[in-house]
């Protein structure tokens, strides 16, 4: 079914509340970066703190019972959302607290001298650093993925990158820079027959298409909250429960143990309260229930379709204008990543900061890719499922005025 | 306002984007006596190094290489015009006076001559920073030489 992005702007108070910027109606085109939260997800965080108040964990009073019941329900909701088992879902902060959960409580563990990880060049820095660490302590390799000319991840190319020594593969299924998709099921199982674990940062992906952990058959799955209309703070890392009670937690405290004795000797809960010590983000892991819903009810399939349009619609938009470079024309993602002629892209982004469009400019944290794109610095428009058409279009005025581009500071 | 060109929107964004296009102090040094520091912005594109050659007490040149945008690139050029000349009380002061002004307190507009360009910086605050980081930098450089 077709969604109406007007229609679904009506449950977004960012949208209700008519934000303006440089006093101008706000143009929100940085969702690779964070999303607006609808009502339903600010009801569930108010009402966690005006009605619901309390810790979580073995309580012996309704009001903490309550909690671990509505916990243990957005962790129901996560794994019904990724086709997971309940206990394979652990709350983290975040993709980047889950990225480093893995590297550091069962890569660092698992890897010998001499073992590759192998990574791609388009990675975000939270799949770039957690790795580089995990190969000093062990002294692992890095390898990475070569990119295809347009800046894709190709089956070929990771079966040529694989060798008996690749432990570890560490990709995100969609670039945060170019947006292309991963072929992560065919990875999966081509990493598998090398008997190599696949970690994926689902970050750019879990919120835009339809993620099924069982029919990817990855070992570990990374996302972020905030990126789909939840909370920022929280986050998940899927693994495989075999490999979960492989992983150690490298963060403990209260909350994660079962028995502990002075002489240092410590059992662990099972997976995943082993991995969740300490105080949780309990009105963040409360607020992902709603967002996920939410992102459910509109239906997932519908948000990508609604995305792949715009993105049809945002390179026509852009190419037109005659005035930019684009460099990810055919990527699927609701990501398009441009220059405009003879405009630095921090200048291009306070231009159109100026006219009061949200985009980002950089490198995006992926600044491995600039040597591939042969630009120190990029903007980069990005969709979701409330972006218009009318949108891209004020984008694409901008971009045809990019020469003007000092108007920022004096008009 | 005592700057050597007329004072309109147009003729700023004229100097902006000449010293951008056609920086003059743009290089990295070939020969001795320079003390560098880096620069770079956590917003993670602006990326260069100053280089500061002092003489008889004076600075006798003063360079900046690397990537940034227009603001950090045509503001650290400016800067590097008038250094050139001053001895360390004068440097400091021409800093302090552009620093003020950025940050829309009182200053001495007197010292800045071309630096004046950048009055409405403020405007975009996300970019105080590129307009500042080659000015604070170099801010450093005479600091530590004067130890």
């Amino acid at each position: 079914m077709k969604l109406d992005p007007i229609a679904l702007r009506n449950d977004f108070s960012m949208y209700r509340n008519a934000v303006k910027m440089q006093g101008k109606p706000l143009v929100w085109l940085d969702n690779a970066s964070t999303t607006f939260k609808p009502d339903c997800v600010i009801e569930e965080i108010v009402r966690y703190y005006s009605e619901e108040t309390a810790n979580s964990h073995r309580g012996d009073y309704d009001l903490c019972y309550n909690i671990d019941q509505k916990i243990l329900a957005s962790r129901k909701t996560v794994a019904h959302f990724i086709n997971s088992e309940v206990e394979e879902v652990v709350f983290t902060t975040g993709t980047t607290g889950s990225i480093n959960l893995v590297a550091f409580g069962y890569a660092a563990k698992t890897l010998k001298e001499g073992d590759e990880i192998l990574l791609s060049e388009a990675e975000h820095a939270s799949n770039l650093l957690p790795w580089f660490k995990v190969a000093e302590l062990t002294g692992a390799r890095l390898a990475y993925v070569p990119l295809d000319k347009e800046g894709r991840i190709t089956v070929e190319n990771v079966q040529k990158s694989l060798t008996p020594k690749t432990k570890i593969v560490a990709l995100a299924q969609v670039g945060n820079v170019l947006g292309f998709v991963a072929p992560i099921k065919e990875i999966a199982a081509i990493c598998h027959r090398n008997h190599s674990i696949l970690v994926v940062d689902g970050a750019q992906s879990v919120p835009h298409m339809k993620v099924d952990v069982k029919d990817l058959d990855c070992d570990f799955l990374s996302f972020s909250g905030h990126k789909l209309l939840g909370p920022t703070g929280v986050g998940v890392l899927y693994g495989k429960m075999s490999l979960l009670l492989e992983t150690d937690p490298y963060v403990s405290g209260g909350g994660n143990n079962d028995k502990f004795y002075k002489e240092g000797t410590v059992t662990f809960l099972k997976p995943p309260m082993k991995f969740e010590a300490g105080t949780l983000n309990i009105e963040g892991i409360l607020g992902l229930k709603p967002a996920i819903e939410y992102i459910e009810k509109v239906g997932i399939e519908n948000i990508n379709a609604h995305e792949r349009e715009l993105k049809a619609y945002a390179v026509e938009k852009l190419k037109a204008t005659k005035n930019c470079v684009i460099y990810n024309e055919d990527s699927e993602a609701g990501i398009v990543t441009f220059n405009i002629d003879g405009v630095f892209a921090q200048d291009a982004a306070t231009f159109l900061n100026s006219r009061g469009i949200a985009c980002r400019s950089g490198q995006h944290c992926a600044k491995i890719l600039n040597d591939f794109l042969g630009t120190p610095a990029t903007v980069r428009a990005s969709f979701y499922l409330y972006t218009t058409k009318e949108d891209i279009d004020l984008l694409a005025d901008a971009v045809a005025h990019g020469k003007e581009f000092l108007d920022a500071y004096f008009i | 306002m005592p700057t050597s060109f007329e004072l309109t929107p147009m003729m700023m964004r004229e100097v902006i984007m000449d010293h951008y296009s056609n920086p003059r102090h743009k290089s990295t040094p070939s020969g001795d006596g320079y003390v560098s520091i880096h620069a770079s912005s956590t917003n993670c594109i602006d990326d260069f190094d100053v280089y500061l050659k002092k003489e008889n007490g004076k600075v006798a040149d003063a360079l900046w290489n690397g990537v940034s945008c227009t603001i950090s690139g045509a503001s650290t050029d400016i800067l590097c015009d008038q250094l050139i000349g001053k001895n360390d009380e004068e440097a400091h002061y021409l800093i302090k006076q552009y620093l003020n002004m950025i940050e829309e307190k009182e200053f001495d507009d007197s010292v800045l001559d071309e630096a004046i360009v950048f009055m409405n910086t403020g405007k975009q605050a996300a970019r105080i920073h590129c307009a500042t980081m080659g000015w604070t930098a170099m801010d450093e450089i005479l600091y530590k030489e004067e130890k």
